[in-house]
């Protein structure tokens, strides 16, 4: 069969786009936070105030005429990342890891010049990558290093995590690794491997590339059964935190595991996709439920993502699973 | 919840009122559902002849009378040099013409435009009501046949009806008895057996009338008007064919004239002679409903879209169609779940579509994006800013619509020459927004993207140029009413879209073989 029986989904707590939007977005992120999130370099200034880690940010453009700047902003920097300050879903990301007699080479190998960066960085500027084609501004922002407990599992780019904030409570995760297909970027819809993590312990649940099973890494053949995010308690933490920071009830939280930093967030989504149901092999709903049963929303984020760990545990749980009353059957009432 | 229950008597007060108002105008107006609708209009000439002495002529004739399913158009009584005038009189409308002094050979005309309507409602007990029949004034032989006769017919019916029916069937038979030739004479007139039948009736106690009309089929001349007998039965008045006895009025058959009012009386004249010829005509009915409606001032007419220039009222017929393609996408997008570039494109593109035909219209899109991306592509190396690049992209699509319009004339196409009604912002959009895509997402998610699109916009077009959605849309704008009220309520729909039903069908089988 082709398509699952929508009795089958909803016992299974699958939410739908029009739940989300309806149920989640609509209903716990308030319209006027949006610009905390979609505006990356508001995110940033908002994460270092809170004391929450973040790639450093090297430059900044704002109008064509500084593009003739970017030369010398980006003389002492050998690897540095440029981003649309309002792009969404990844586009306009450009990755420079080497820079070389003029040339700057993509993690690809593919060679630039400075005038293919700054045709970029003039995209940018006239919106091209930004929502309704507003005009944006240019982030430059120092490159992640990879750690190395991902160098088995990623082709050409960093792995981030994704974690699904709700009211505070992180609920859900998933680890985005990049592929030869994606084009070494983190993006499911290009091809980038979804791997469902387990809240409780950090541990890979089961993997997913193009919306079906993967066993392995199609690139490096490395299986994911052993894969343990290090770090996970304060991952953990940082994405709870996130939630005092904007005030956004539902929210994705993108972090990244730097070598020499540890982890950090690289950005904040207002309108988290869906995919990380199928990556995980679970719906929301009955997460979503276990939270707004909840009479009070603890205001420590350490706790609460310890309660997360005790409660969303899949492998190991210290207690059984309760019995889970979902929104859907709310509405089915 | 409370919001959600707000929503629902929202909707439901909507919705009641548009269904309301399309009833309305349904039921109450007549305007029909379908666009196919159509009418008989019967255009009925009275020629009056007559030969005036020199003296001053008055010639005075009875009207028909407009009723619940008459619906009066037009009328005319064209003669020259004779003065006017419409007369109200307790039996009915009169005509009257006038003139000083005539002689020799006249003729007055009169014309009157009628179509039939199905009443609303039964009609009401009738309001004229009958007087108290006289007895007539039969000579001693002629009453005792009547009493024999009536005393036959009540002794084989139940009731007046049937009476009546009894009564002109014996009369009519085709092997009469003593007593019925008695009564009838010899060859009677139409006119005598009309007052026989009301004489007889009257003397048995039941009020009865004469009535003239006349048989409408198209292209008759020199016709005359029929005599029918009207009985006061239980508070109606029922008609009876003189001849047969049947009951009720005849299809295609035009009341002329209640009662024993003359039906023309010519003062100054004499060899007065009258005929009517008929034509009929067939208009849909939605042209004579509103016409109607129009003269009667029905407010929701005279408020309306109808009451505009017909300039705009066709600008209007398009801008009406709109909410139908909306609802499409909405259905499109929140049931189906499919991807479209840009949420309401599509519409345009269907409205594109409209001017353009299908076919033609679906290869000129096709040419004109995948020629535009081509170009925009090469735009895209000359490292402009992104304002003059969509610039660029307008002018390379004028090009494009250009010779291709310039393409198909010299192939003597003349189809594709509507592409210059292209909407060419829309499409030097389309075709920006694509190569965007192309380059952020792959190919891939531009033919998903276009390729919705598209589907939508094919079938909002469909929908959008069926003659029945087009008719209805534009003669009941309350349609929109209920298209918003659907649109509220698919709003309110947060189940799975069909693709997700795809997308998430792996998920049903793990969970079937165990895991949690």
């Amino acid at each position: 069969m082709f398509l699952a029986s929508p009795e089958k989904l909803r016992s299974f707590g699958i939410i739908g786009m029009n739940q989300r939007n309806a149920g989640l977005i609509s209903r716990y992120n308030p319209r006027h936070l949006f610009p905390l999130v979609d505006n990356k370099l508001k995110t940033k200034l908002l994460a270092q105030k809170a004391g929450i880690t973040v790639p450093q940010l090297l430059g900044t453009l704002h109008y064509q005429h500084d593009v003739k700047s970017l030369k010398e902003l980006l003389r002492p920097h050998d690897q540095f990342v440029i981003k649309p300050v309002k792009g969404s879903g990844g586009k306009g990301i450009l990755v420079i890891v080497r820079n070389d007699h003029n040339l700057y080479f993509k993690p690809s190998g593919d060679a630039l010049q400075l005038a293919d960066i700054e045709r970029h960085v003039s995209n940018i500027l006239s919106g091209l990558h930004s929502l309704g084609g507003k005009p944006d501004s240019v982030m430059i922002e120092s490159l992640i290093q990879l750690d190395p407990v991902f160098s088995d599992y990623s082709y050409q780019g960093i792995p981030d995590i994704r974690i699904i904030v709700f009211l505070g409570y992180p609920i859900m995760a998933m680890l985005r690794l990049t592929t030869h297909a994606s084009d070494g970027k983190a993006n499911l819809h290009q091809g980038a491997v979804g791997v469902g993590i387990d809240i409780g312990t950090g541990r890979a649940l089961h993997a997913v590339q193009f919306g079906r099973t993967v066993l392995h890494h199609p690139d490096t053949r490395k299986t994911f059964s052993d894969l343990v995010i290090p770090h996970w308690d304060k991952l953990l933490q940082l994405a709870a935190a996130c939630y005092d920071m904007t005030g956004l009830g539902y929210l994705g939280a993108d972090l990244v595991l730097d070598r020499d930093q540890g982890p950090m967030i690289i950005e904040l989504n207002a309108r988290p996709g869906l995919a990380i149901q199928v990556a995980n092999y679970a719906g929301l709903a009955p997460r979503v439920a276990i939270i707004e049963t909840l009479k009070s929303i603890d205001p420590s984020p350490v706790s609460r993502a310890e309660f997360s760990k005790q409660q969303f545990c899949v492998q190991t749980g210290p207690q059984p699973p309760r019995t889970l009353h979902t929104r859907s059957s709310d509405n089915a009432a | 919840m409370h919001s959600k229950l707000k929503l629902y008597v929202l909707v439901a007060l909507i919705m009641a009122l548009g269904i309301g108002l399309i009833a309305y105008k349904h039921f109450a107006l007549g305007f029909p559902l379908l666009p196919d609708d159509k009418k008989s209009v019967w255009t009925i000439e009275a020629k009056i002849d007559f030969v005036a002495r020199g003296d001053p002529v008055i010639v005075s004739f009875a009207l028909p009378a407009e009723t619940p399913t008459t619906v009066i158009m037009e009328e005319d009584f064209a003669s020259s040099d004779y003065g006017f005038t419409e007369l109200s009189t307790a039996a009915g409308r009169r005509a009257q013409w006038s003139k000083r002094a005539a002689s020799g050979h006249q003729t007055v005309y009169y014309r009157v435009s009628e179509y039939e309507t199905d009443p609303l409602a039964a009609p009401p007990p009738a309001a004229d009501l009958p007087t108290e029949p006289e007895k007539p004034e039969f000579d001693e032989v002629m009453k005792t046949a009547a009493t024999t006769l009536l005393d036959q017919v009540r002794s084989k019916s139940a009731n007046t009806e049937i009476f009546t029916r009894e009564l002109i069937t014996s009369l009519n038979s085709d092997t009469p008895s003593q007593t019925q030739n008695l009564l009838l004479n010899e060859k009677p007139s139409e006119d005598y057996k009309t007052h026989l039948i009301i004489n007889l009736l009257a003397l048995e106690g039941i009020s009865a009338r004469i009535v003239r009309g006349l048989y409408l089929e198209d292209g008759r001349r020199r016709q005359s008007l029929t005599n029918f007998v009207e009985v006061y039965i239980g508070n109606r008045w029922l008609l009876f064919n003189q001849n047969t006895g049947k009951i009720g009025k005849p299809d295609d058959f035009l009341i002329w004239q209640r009662g024993d009012e003359s039906l023309l009386d010519v003062v100054g004249g004499k060899n007065s002679q009258i005929s009517f010829s008929i034509i009929k005509n067939v208009h849909p009915t939605r042209t004579l409903v509103l016409r109607d409606s129009m003269n009667k001032e029905a407010g929701i007419i005279d408020f309306s879209i109808y009451s505009l220039p017909i300039e705009q009222q066709n600008a209007f017929k398009m801008i009406l169609l709109l909410p139908i393609g909306a609802l499409i996408v909405v259905i499109m997008r929140l049931l189906i779940g499919i991807r479209t570039s840009g949420t309401f494109m599509p519409i345009l593109i269907a409205l594109a579509l409209i001017q353009t035909t299908l076919l033609t219209g679906i290869v000129i899109f096709l040419t004109v994006v995948g020629t535009g991306l081509l170009i925009r592509s090469y735009l895209s190396q000359l490292n402009l800013l992104f304002v003059a690049r969509i610039s660029a992209v307008i002018i390379v699509v004028i090009a494009i619509m250009a010779s291709i319009s310039i393409l198909s004339n010299k192939l003597g196409l003349d189809q594709a020459m509507t592409v210059t009604f292209f909407p060419m912002i829309i499409l030097s959009w389309t075709i920006e927004r694509m190569s965007v895509l192309w380059e952020e997402d792959g190919p891939r998610e531009v033919f998903v993207q276009g390729g919705g699109s598209l589907l939508t916009a094919i079938i909002a077009y469909l929908f959008m140029t069926n003659r029945t959605v087009e008719y209805l849309t534009f003669n009941f704008p309350e349609l929109m009413l209920v298209n918003l009220a659907l649109i509220l309520i698919l709003g309110q729909y947060t189940g799975y879209r069909l693709s997700e039903l795809y997308r998430f069908h792996s998920l049903e089988r793990r969970n079937v073989s165990g895991k949690p």
